[in-house]
C-alpha cells in the first residue's frame, strides 16, 4: 500500500520509536524499486527478459565464429550430443548458436518498431489530447484509419511494397501499432491538460510545447511504459510471423525465419520448428509480465503480493 | 430482448445515420492509401504487362499506359481510381485473369468460416474458463487457467498450428495437414460437409487459441468486477445457490464488455487467419494475399486490403449498433 508508516511519521521518530526492538530503516514502500522488488511477475519478466537480453549481446563472445557454418552432421536431433545441446539443422549448423543470434534480430526490431510506434503515438496523442477541438477531431479520425486497416495484411503490403528489409519491417510494424500508444495518451493529456499545475504553468506564460513537454508528458508516462513493452512483445510475434510468411530480411536469420525453413522438413524433424518457436513464446511470455507487473508496480492503488 | 424492442426506433436509426458519416472520411483515407501504395509499387501495369508478355518495345509500352490511363495528370488518374472502388470495381488481377472483386467474394466464404468457427469456439470456451477463473479465484483452477492463458498470449499462431500438425497429422495420423477438401476422392451430400470439417479441425484450433486466451482473461476480470456489486450480494443474502448466481446474475452482466471485443477483434482475427491459411493451405482471402505478395500482383493484394477494411469499419458499426441495443444508457447523440 502506498500509505505507510513510514510515510506519515516523520524519519526521526520512526527510528526511534522506543517500541521497536530494531531501529527500522526508513524504506519508502511507494518508491518505485521496492514495489518492482516486491511484485513478483515484474521481477520474473525482467529477469527473462534479462537472459534474452543478454545472450543476445553477447553471442559473439559465448559463441564466436559465423552462425551459418557448419559444424557438423546435420539432422542431428536434440540432447543426443554434449557438444551440440539442441542438436543440428538440415545443413548442420548448430541450432543453440543459431537461435542465439537471432534473437539479436528479434529483439532489435521488436524495440526499434515499439520504440518508433511510442514515439508517433505520443506525438499525436498528446497534440490530440491536449489541443483539443478540430485539431482532436483530425487527429482521432487520422489514428482510426490506421487502426480500421487489419494490422498485419496492413504490414504485409507496406513490406511487400517497400521490398523485405530491417527498416521496411520495423516501419511496417510501428505503423500499424501507434494508434494504441496515441489513444493511451489522448485519454491521459485529457485528463491534464486542466489540472490546477498545468494551469498554474498556463498563467506564468508558459508555451503550449513546453507545457506539454514539462508538464503534460512526465504525468502520462506510466501507461505509456506498459503499453511499450506491451508492444515490443507483439512486435516480436509480427515479425515472427512476416519472416515465416517469407518476408522477413533475407540477409538476416531470426526466430520466424528458422520456423519457416524449419517447416519443409516439419515431418522427419519437427525440432527445428519446436525450438524457435519456444525462443520467441518465452521471449514475448517475459515481456508480457513485465508489462503487466509494471502496471501493477506504477498504479499505487494495487497492492502487490 | 424485450427492452431493446421498446427502443424508440427513430433513436438508433438516428445513431445509425450518424455512423455511417463518420464513417465516409475514413473511407475516402483509406482509398487514398491505396492509391499511394498503388503508385509507390515498383512498376506500374504497363511493365507488368509487357513482362507477361516476354519483351516489349517502347511504343507498346506507351501504347499500353495510353490504354490504361498512366499517361494522365495524378488527379485524374485518382478520381477514375476513387470512381472505380465506388462502383465496387477493385482492378483486375492479370495474373489470375480475373477481377479482383471475383477472387476476393470466391475466396472471402471460406476465410468467413475459419474465422467465425474459431470465434464462436473461442466465445465458448472463453467463457467458461473466464467463468471458471473468476469462481474459484486464487485457487488451483485459477492458476491453471492463467498460465494457460499467459502461454496462450505469447505463443504464435503459425507455430501452434505447424506443432498440432506434428502431433495430429504426423505422428497420430488422425487429421489432415492442410487444405480443405480431400483431394483424391470427391465427396458429396453429407460426406463432403464432414470432409470439410475434418480438415477444419486443426486451422480452427490454432486460431483460437490466442482468442481462447484473451476471453479468458475478459470474462474472469468483468465477473470478478460484477461480484462486487451490491445485487450480488442481496442475491447471495437471499440464499441463491452459488451456481445460479455465477450464471445468471454475474455472468449475464458480464457479458457487455465481450460483445465489444467481439467486434472489434474482427481486424486481428483477419490477420491471423492470413498466417493460418497459409500454414494449412486453407483456400482463403489470407491465402490469398499472400500468393499475391509472391506474384507481385499489387493490385490484388490493395484488393485483399481494401476489402478487409471495409469489413472491419462494418463489424465496427454492427457492434455500435448492438452496444446501443443492448444497453440503452448509451448515449446515441
Amino acid at each position: 500500500m502506498s500509505l505507510d508508516a513510514t510515510d506519515i511519521l516523520p524519519r526521526a521518530a520512526a527510528a526511534s520509536a522506543p517500541a521497536a526492538p530494531k531501529p527500522r530503516r526508513a524504506v519508502r514502500t511507494s518508491s518505485f524499486g521496492y514495489r518492482f522488488l516486491r511484485s513478483r511477475t515484474a521481477l520474473a519478466g525482467s529477469i527473462g527478459l534479462a537472459l534474452v537480453a543478454g545472450a543476445a549481446l553477447f553471442a559473439g563472445q559465448i559463441f564466436p565464429g559465423d552462425p551459418l557454418d557448419m559444424v557438423a552432421r546435420p539432422f542431428m536431433w536434440p540432447l543426443t550430443s554434449a557438444e551440440y545441446p539442441l542438436g543440428t539443422d538440415m545443413l548442420g549448423r548448430d541450432i543453440l548458436v543459431g537461435l542465439v543470434y537471432a534473437a539479436r534480430v528479434s529483439l532489435a526490431v521488436g524495440l526499434a518498431a515499439a520504440g518508433l510506434a511510442v514515439a508517433l503515438g505520443v506525438v499525436f496523442g498528446a497534440l490530440s489530447g491536449y489541443f483539443g477541438g478540430w485539431v482532436d477531431q483530425v487527429l482521432t479520425r487520422i489514428t482510426e484509419v490506421f487502426q480500421t486497416m487489419p494490422p498485419l495484411v496492413f504490414v504485409v503490403v507496406v513490406v511487400a511494397i517497400l521490398t523485405p528489409s530491417v527498416s521496411s519491417i520495423v516501419l511496417g510494424i510501428a505503423v500499424t501499432s501507434w494508434p494504441q500508444v496515441a489513444r493511451l495518451v489522448r485519454a491521459e493529456a485529457l485528463r491534464l491538460r486542466d489540472a490546477e499545475f498545468v494551469q498554474a504553468a498556463r498563467v506564468m506564460g508558459m508555451g503550449h510545447f513546453r507545457i506539454i513537454l514539462t508538464h503534460i508528458l512526465p504525468n502520462a508516462i506510466s501507461p505509456v511504459v506498459v503499453a511499450g513493452s506491451i508492444l515490443v512483445a507483439s512486435a516480436i510475434l509480427t515479425e515472427a510471423a512476416l519472416s515465416f510468411l517469407g518476408l522477413g530480411d533475407p540477409n538476416l536469420i531470426s526466430w520466424g525465419s528458422m520456423i519457416g525453413s524449419g517447416r519443409e522438413v516439419l515431418r522427419t524433424a519437427w525440432y527445428m520448428t519446436a525450438l524457435p518457436g519456444l525462443a520467441i513464446s518465452l521471449t514475448v511470455m517475459a515481456l508480457n509480465l513485465l508489462g503487466n507487473g509494471l502496471n501493477d508496480v506504477l498504479n499505487p492503488r494495487v497492492s502487490l503480493t | 430482448m424485450a427492452r431493446a424492442l421498446q427502443l424508440p426506433e427513430g433513436r438508433v436509426l438516428r445513431y445509425l445515420g450518424l455512423r455511417v458519416v463518420q464513417v465516409v472520411p475514413t473511407i475516402l483515407a483509406i482509398v487514398v492509401l491505396n492509391f499511394f501504395f498503388l503508385r509507390l509499387a515498383p512498376g506500374d501495369l504497363a511493365e507488368v504487362m509487357a513482362g507477361e508478355a516476354g519483351s516489349a518495345t517502347p511504343e507498346y509500352m506507351a501504347m499500353l499506359r495510353q490504354q490504361f490511363g498512366l499517361d494522365e495528370p495524378l488527379l485524374v488518374q485518382f478520381l477514375k481510381y476513387m470512381g472505380q472502388l465506388f462502383q465496387l470495381n477493385l482492378g483486375y488481377s492479370f495474373r489470375n485473369s480475373m477481377p479482383v472483386l471475383d477472387l476476393i467474394l470466391t475466396r472471402a466464404p471460406n476465410t468467413a468460416l475459419l474465422m467465425l468457427s474459431s470465434l464462436v469456439l473461442a466465445v465458448a470456451l472463453g467463457i467458461l474458463f473466464g467463468a471458471i477463473s473468476a469462481q474459484w479465484r486464487g485457487r488451483w483452477p485459477d492458476g491453471v487457467l492463467s498460465a494457460f492463458s499467459t502461454i496462450g498470449f505469447a505463443t504464435p499462431l503459425f507455430w501452434v498450428g505447424l506443432m498440432l500438425i506434428v502431433l495430429f497429422s504426423v505422428e497420430l495420423r488422425w487429421l489432415p495437414a492442410g487444405g480443405m477438401r480431400d483431394l483424391q476422392q470427391v465427396h458429396t451430400g453429407l460426406a463432403a460437409v464432414g470432409d470439410v470439417a475434418l480438415h477444419m479441425v486443426l486451422p480452427v484450433l490454432s486460431l483460437a487459441f490466442f482468442y481462447i486466451a484473451i476471453y479468458t482473461r475478459l470474462t474472469r476480470s468483468a465477473m470478478l468486477e460484477v461480484q462486487e456489486l451490491d445485487f450480488v450480494r442481496t442475491a447471495r443474502a437471499k440464499g441463491i445457490a452459488p451456481l445460479p448466481i455465477a450464471v445468471r446474475h454475474v455472468l449475464r452482466n458480464a457479458l457487455l464488455p465481450i460483445v465489444t471485443m467481439t467486434g472489434l477483434q474482427l481486424g486481428t482475427l483477419l490477420s491471423g487467419s492470413v498466417v493460418i491459411e497459409t500454414v494449412f493451405a486453407w483456400p482463403g482471402m489470407g491465402r490469398l494475399a499472400f500468393d499475391a505478395v509472391f506474384q507481385r500482383d499489387i493490385n490484388l493484394l490493395l484488393g485483399v486490403l481494401f476489402f478487409s477494411s471495409f469489413l472491419v469499419i462494418v463489424s465496427n458499426l454492427a457492434t455500435d449498433l448492438v452496444y446501443a441495443l443492448l444497453d440503452p444508457r448509451i448515449d446515441v447523440r
